[in-house]
């Protein structure tokens, strides 16, 4: 078996685990091990983001942090956890420019970095890369540098599977290498889970494959608390139909930036006035809000054929149309879509994780040598998170956390305990020579994707997550009698899973803490309780008790 | 509601065993790719079958990158046809690790 020894061991290498690498080794730590289970900086969200990455430059025009946070304050809802938030926009700035250094692009306008104003954002100050290509140059530069350093060795195909902690501090990790089919232990000073979010969990989202809540799930095994888990952001115009091939589903928000376009019911008629928001000035209506509306009238009936709603451009002139579209026209033509004549169906889609792990400004966890960064973080963002705040936030907690967690690992000596990984290593070894069992992990994720989007999405009831949440219950005690197939390499059966496994805690966790919260607030709407109520302007921690069940508590 | 039915024939085993092919009926639906209908098999019909994807939608990762009907393309982006059998296989030239899944990672990337 193989057997890795390393001083920071990062899981995850999108946008915050290839900076926590960096981080790391410029801290000075001379091994640092960067592995993910898909390709390196491929996997995840980080190359899929189209737009923009907010950071108070002032180059367009005169800005500061304190207003950046301020607006990311307002748009939390109450619940941002205000440290987290300020370095977050404090220190976007430095990772920006410092991007910039290294060549990753930022769109010029007069030889300054262009910024724009996106919704929420009370200065223009969201900078981008030409043309929808924030995430890919963001990805591929971040890869450029980490393949220079000699310090940081990489891994792809590496599922971690646990986190392995003695004395209550994390020490090392599990993981099923898939090309052999393998497990795979790693002994290591500290560990940076940037393992990325959970909208996979939800049947209609703009996730990719590897976005199943792993990081989650791994943090509260090895004791370690999430927050605000309750919060996942819908993004209300995802598109819906016609069948669109080669475009993120998320694709349209750029075009309501620069041409407004017009949100209408199944009968062509208007209604995000209905719903408090006032568009005459352009594209203001932020996303819980614009996700409310749309729900609502697709549940009163009004709904297009899809069961979402219409978004039309057929009142812009083609001039414009074509100027605005540039070349992504062309590829609507090949898709069938003529914006000229007709409008497409959007609807709200699971889009990003505002819970996650509960970190100090250290991205420290309360384990001792666990630390968290990215997307896998909660709290930064509260109920409801501006748009171009993603991509900052993994970009800055995650030159952080490597920055940390370099410097914890030096502090320390080896805690390597192999009698304590050895549960996980055999879980791998009995999983891969197959288990006969009455349905597939595959089959199950895909019911798991559905319980999620009906009764956990957009629009939440108690008996809805009641439901929930028993059958979420159920599923997991039916890990054991699942069918696996026998094989090593590359074996989808076992990586499933492994997959299911992770996703159903983190799923209850989203699940039992929207139940416990008993209010309507950011993105997170309860049909029973449709008022935000000034009592529960507080957050809410799960932990994993021994018995396996989830406890929650909140916090002011 | 189209009742059509598209005909996928796909390479299956590891690397070390001798390649066969395995024929699936999949469902057709207008504008659908030839990896909605990978992962459909995977959900519907067999868990067992490998294929590499990520980002599904955004054709950034290509990570989907197979041989269909001889040539190059992604899964993700290539339609779906229901007028013939369509053949796929791994992409050519790398070691098969197994179905559709060949070793694409980075040398460096890897474990040894
Ligand atoms: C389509 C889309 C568009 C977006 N557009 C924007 C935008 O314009 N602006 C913005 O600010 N934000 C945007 N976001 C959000 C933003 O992209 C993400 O929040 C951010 O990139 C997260 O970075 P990350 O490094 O934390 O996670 P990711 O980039 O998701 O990386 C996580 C990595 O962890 C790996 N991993 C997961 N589990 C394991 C495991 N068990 N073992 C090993 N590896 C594992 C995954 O394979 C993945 O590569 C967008 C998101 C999406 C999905
Ligand atoms: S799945 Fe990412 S390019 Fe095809």
């Amino acid at each position: 078996m193989t057997h890795i020894e390393t001083d920071v061991l990062i899981v995850g290498a999108g946008g915050a685990g290839m900076y926590a690498a960096i981080g790391a080794a410029r801290a000075g730590a001379k091994r640092v091990l960067l592995v993910d289970k898909s390709l390196v900086g491929r996997g995840g969200a980080t190359i899929m983001a189209q737009m923009t990455v907010a950071a108070a430059l002032g180059e367009e025009a005169p800005d500061d942090w304190p207003l950046h946070l301020a607006d990311t304050l307002a748009a939390g809802r109450g619940l941002c956890d205000e440290n987290l938030a300020a370095v977050l926009c404090r220190e976007a700035p430095v990772r920006i420019r410092e991007m910039d250094g290294w060549r990753v692009g930022w769109a010029r306008r007069d030889g300054h970095i262009a910024q724009v104003t996106a919704p929420g954002h009370s200065r223009p100050r969201c900078c981008y890369v030409d043309f929808l290509n924030t995430g890919p140059a963001v990805a591929a530069t971040l890869r450029r540098r980490v393949s220079r350093i000699d310090a940081i060795r990489r891994v792809s195909n590496l599922i971690v599977t646990d986190i392995v902690t003695t004395g209550g501090e994390a020490v090392g990790a599990v993981a099923l290498d898939q090309a052999e089919g393998e497990p795979v232990t790693i002994a290591t000073n500290a560990v940076v889970i940037a393992a990325g979010g959970l909208s996979r969990l939800f049947r209609r989202n703009s996730a990719s494959a590897n976005m199943g809540g792993d990081g989650y799930a791994l943090a509260l095994a090895a004791g370690a608390d999430l927050v605000d888990m309750e919060f996942v952001q819908f993004f209300p115009i995802g598109h819906l139909a016609p069948r669109l091939v080669g475009m993120d589903p998320i694709m349209w928000d750029p075009f309501r930036y620069k041409l407004g376009g017009r949100l209408l019911d199944g009968n062509g008629r208007e209604f995000l006035a209905d719903y408090g928001s006032d568009e005459s000035t352009g594209y203001t209506t932020p996303r819980d809000i614009a996700t409310y509306a749309i729900q609502k009238e697709v549940a009163a009936g009004r709904g297009s054929p899809h069961g979402g709603v219409y978004l039309s451009f057929t009142h812009v002139p083609r001039g414009d149309l074509d100027a605005a579209f540039g070349p992504v026209i062309e590829r609507l033509a090949r898709n069938g879509i003529d914006l000229g004549r007709m409008p497409v169906e959007v609807a709200p889609i699971a889009h990003y994780q505002m819970g996650g792990i509960a970190v100090d400004e250290t991205m420290a966890t309360r384990v001792p040598g666990l630390y968290a960064a990215g997307e896998a973080v909660g709290g930064a963002n509260g109920a409801n998170r501006l748009s171009g705040n993603a991509i900052p936030e993994a970009l800055v907690f995650g030159e952080r956390a490597g920055r940390f967690a370099a410097a914890h690992a030096k502090a320390r000596r080896d805690g390597w305990d192999a009698k304590r990984a050895a549960p996980a290593v055999d879980a791998i070894r009995r999983l891969r020579d197959g288990q006969r069992g009455n349905a597939s992990a595959a089959a199950l994720l895909e019911e798991l994707r559905e319980v999620m989007w009906r009764e956990v999405g957009p629009f939440r009831t108690a008996a809805g997550l009641v439901g929930a949440a028993n059958r979420l219950a159920s599923m997991r005690r039916a890990l054991a009698d699942l069918t696996v197939e026998p094989g090593r390499a590359f074996n989808p059966t076992l990586a499933d899973w492994f997959e299911l496994r992770a996703g159903l805690i983190a799923a209850e966790a989203v699940t039992q803490a929207a139940l416990a919260r008993q209010e309507s607030r950011g993105a997170h709407q309860r049909e029973d309780f449709p008022d935000t109520d000034p009592a529960w302007t507080c957050r809410q921690r799960v932990a994993l008790r021994p018995d396996g069940g989830l406890a929650l508590k909140a916090v002011r | 509601m189209t009742l059509a039915t598209a005909h996928l024939r796909i390479r299956r085993g590891s690397g070390d065993e001798p390649p066969r092919y395995d024929e699936f009926a999949v469902p057709f639906e207008d504008g659908a790719t030839v990896l909605d209908a990978l992962i459909w098999i995977r959900a519907q019909r067999d868990a067992s079958l490998a294929i590499r994807y990520s980002c599904i939608n955004a054709n950034v990762c290509k990570e989907c990158t197979i041989a269909i009907d001889g040539s190059v393309a992604y899964a993700c982006t290539t339609r779906l046809r229901a007028d013939r059998v369509v053949t796929l296989e791994p992409l050519p030239g790398k070691p098969v690790l197994r179905d559709l899944v060949a070793d694409t990672r980075p040398p460096r990337e890897r474990l040894e």
